[in-house]
């Protein structure tokens, strides 16, 4: 097959090609230059986007004998990522950039290019097992990655490649030095890419600027604070708050509301969610018949947890938890697993969170 | 997919090293000697860089006490733009200004940005013809009456689409009211007639590698009256304007590429001319709506082509340059887009947008450059392929919504 490999300049990617030409692909290797204005050399673990890190993926391409370009895919990025990531915050909502940019850009836009430039497939180096068409977690429970791959639909998941999803991080680091790639021993990737200095609530600060609303308690309705926009806050949140109420009981952001900018808070007891109401779902294969027993994941690095699928009013899914849950934030995906723990669980689907709430406050209403 | 050997048609990049350089580089690489020392090793060293200066000045119009060695082109353009606009201002501070064409090479716009941005210089950007051409009434009007200009800088032909300017008009222009102008001629020699002193500009770039000569040897031509103070401090091995121990393999190289470039340069521009001509008309026949860049193929600027014979320079409207070189690239077939970032991402060409053409356009555009090596055959090879790649690319669109 003719496969178009996205290298990033890190271990994964690379050794993601390397694999593809062990297989007897005919691989060509993609840098995609996400930002603008690119930084010459990497600083700290973040980020994948400086030149450092196009050199980094150009030498191991040479090493494996690959063609390898760069694509300029910036615009799109900033458009449909990086938008859309301060867009949702100023909804009220915690948006996932990483599932957002596997969505958009590394499988719509890279792909879509791809075929037409007579490509059969994309092959990356994300952890996650994909075969029969079917997506499941990682062996390596700690680096999976099939949460931010959830939003995948059938056509893209046909066209893609995921060699690293039978493998630990460290066998993929081992093939690496096996192999002489210089990446071996680089640094993990971690946070937001396109926030290098991983200071979030300042890169929306600067985006939004000041956005000045109430703190109020759940329990009291009383103003206890101000806060200089709600895009400093996510469902769940414990920490920074700023305020403190009497009782000095720990308050959690339970709920933000983006017109009034009002951001409420409560003890943990208000804090749990066991009924998660979400948009319309997309699957990873043939759409499941309704009601459903299942697992759902509520965010990156979540732990899953049981829940009966049933269908919304308005097209979208709602999930009956087996256990209550915090930190439940509207626009995090939720994502639908088949429990398997021979193949590894299995990717039904996902659909982004529109709300949450505890089931005998909804029967109340 | 399996490819014996690729077909290149990339020459204004690199080009193949002459079989007769290697042979003189090879020998002289085995001999010991510093050109600078005083004993029978050096003096031999010595008396081999001083016959390539020799040939090579003779070959080019200039005198030997004129050829300054450089590492290349880049150091040549740095070393002509600063060393003269330093010089220049030093004798009298007034002279700020630096007249340039936007279409220049980077290493001479770059040299001019840095001037801008660390040491107060303005600068004046040249009118451009569509062509790509500087004309002389564009310079004297950027000129004025000269009083406040340090330097004056236009390529002799565009490293990407071809055009040549009246570098002789230019430097008339220039001098009428005091100014020395600099060329980069790095495309230039070999391809088109250049005498450095019948033309009379002030400072010349050339370099070894587009000649069949090795990379990293190039030459600054200076007149014996220019003022031009040095980037490199040392030794002061090339008149004290150029410092560092002399590559005296490379200058062998160089001298041995730049006579036999000059020497067939007649015979062999009318051939490439020829390649270029047929390579243009099959891809518009097979493309019919791809378009020539820059001056038209039998443009004439005082007796000689203006455009460089080997030179063919197509948009294709619709198709990405980046596809279209990675297509291209997938089956053995060797161009190239123009500039590419530091990272290795494709921008609009700075030179065509330089000459007026949309953003689209100038990244649909490809360059074809052919040379000593290039035949029929590469054409066909090209002409194969050309219109289902373009119409792949095409498909994949431009990248964008």
């Amino acid at each position: 097959m003719r496969v178009l490999a996205a290298m990033s300049g890190g271990v994964d990617s690379a050794v993601a090609a390397a694999l593809a030409v062990d297989a007897g692909h005919d691989v060509t290797g993609v840098h995609l230059a996400l930002s603008p204005d690119r930084q010459t050399l990497r600083s700290g673990a973040r980020g994948c986007c400086s030149v450092e890190d196009a050199h980094d993926a150009r030498r191991v391409a040479d090493e494996l004998g690959i063609p390898f370009y760069v694509w300029d895919l910036a615009d799109r990025f900033r458009e449909d990522v990086v938008d859309d990531f301060v867009a949702e915050y100023a909804a009220g909502r915690t948006p996932n950039p990483c599932l957002r940019c596997n969505e958009k850009i590394k499988f719509t836009a890279v792909l879509d290019r791809a075929r037409a430039l007579g490509f059969d497939a994309v092959v990356t180096g994300h952890h996650a097992r994909l075969a029969d068409g079917e997506l499941r977690r990682s062996v390596d429970a700690a680096k999976d990655q099939s949460y931010v791959l959830g939003v995948l639909t059938p056509e893209q998941l046909a066209a893609a490649m995921f060699p690293l999803g039978g493998m630990t991080k460290e066998r993929v680091r081992e093939i690496a030095a096996e192999r002489g790639f210089a990446v071996a021993t680089k640094a993990d990737s971690h946070d937001i890419c396109f926030i290098p200095d991983g200071d979030t609530r300042g890169f929306l600060a600067r985006k939004l600027g000041s956005r000045p609303g109430p703190l109020v308690d759940a329990a009291t309705g009383a103003t206890v604070g101000e806060h200089d926009g709600t895009y400093g806050f996510t469902v769940g949140q414990r920490r920074g708050l700023g305020v403190s109420v009497g009782d000095q009981q720990p308050r959690y952001v339970l709920g933000i509301e983006p017109v009034s900018r009002t951001v409420t808070i409560g003890t943990a007891d208000l804090a749990g969610v066991d009924e998660v109401a979400t948009a319309a779902a997309t699957w990873t294969g043939r759409a499941p018949g309704l009601p459903l027993r299942a697992q759902v994941q509520l965010r990156a690095h979540g732990r899953p947890v049981g829940c009966e699928v049933v269908a919304g009013d308005d097209g979208g899914l709602v999930l009956h938890l087996d256990e209550v849950q915090r930190g439940v934030a509207a626009g995090q995906s939720a994502v639908l697993y088949e429990p398997d723990a021979e193949r590894g669980d299995r990717v039904l689907g996902q659909a982004a969170i529109r709300l949450s709430r505890k089931r005998q406050e909804a029967v109340g209403h | 997919m399996t490819y014996t050997e690729p077909v290149y048609l990339d020459h204004a990049a690199t080009t193949p090293v002459l079989p007769e350089v290697l042979a003189a580089m090879t020998e002289q690489l085995g001999r010991v000697g510093n050109a600078s020392s005083l004993h029978a090793s050096g003096r031999s060293a010595r008396r081999a860089a001083e016959q390539a200066r020799e040939r090579l000045a003779e070959a080019l119009g200039a005198r030997p006490s004129e050829v300054l060695f450089t590492g290349g082109g880049t150091e040549s353009d740095n070393l002509a733009v600063k060393g003269l606009f330093w010089a220049r201002r030093q004798a009298d501070p007034r002279r700020r200004r630096i007249v340039v064409s936007p279409a220049e090479h980077h290493a001479v716009l770059d040299s001019v940005e840095w001037l801008a941005t660390h040491e107060g210089a303005e600068v004046t950007w040249l009118r451009v013809e569509p062509s790509g051409r500087v004309t002389p009434e564009a310079l004297a009007d950027a000129l004025g009456d000269g009083s406040d200009v340090a330097v004056a800088s236009v390529m002799w032909a565009n490293n990407e689409i071809g055009t040549v300017s009246d570098i002789a008009a230019l430097a008339a222009t220039a001098h009428d009211v005091g100014v020395p102008l600099h060329t980069d001629a790095v495309q230039a020699v070999g391809q088109v007639l250049v005498d450095f002193g019948a033309t009379g500009v002030d400072a010349l770039t050339m370099t070894g590698h587009k000649l069949g000569g090795p990379m990293g040897a190039g030459v600054l031509l200076l007149r014996r009256e220019a003022e031009c103070t040095p980037l490199l401090h040392g030794g002061g091995q090339e008149r004290d304007v150029r410092s560092g121990t002399l590559d005296v393999a490379a200058i062998v190289g160089l001298g041995v590429a730049t006579v036999a470039a000059v020497h067939g340069r007649v015979e062999r521009a009318a051939e490439l001319a020829r390649l270029r001509d047929r390579l243009v008309a099959g891809v518009v026949e097979r493309v019919p709506d791809a378009r020539l860049n820059g001056a038209p193929l039998d443009d004439v600027v005082r007796s000689g082509p203006g455009r460089l014979p080997g030179n063919a320079h197509l948009s294709f409207p619709g198709a990405e340059g980046d596809a279209l070189l990675m297509l291209l690239d997938a089956r053995g077939i060797e161009c190239s887009t123009g500039s590419a970032c530091s990272a290795g991402v494709a921008r609009p060409s700075h030179v065509l947008t330089a000459v007026g053409a949309d953003p689209d356009r100038a990244r649909s555009s490809l360059r074809f450059s052919l040379g000593h090596t290039s035949t029929d055959a590469d054409v066909d090879a090209l002409l194969e392929v050309v219109a289902p790649v373009v119409e792949r690319a095409r498909r994949a669109g431009m990248g964008r919504r």
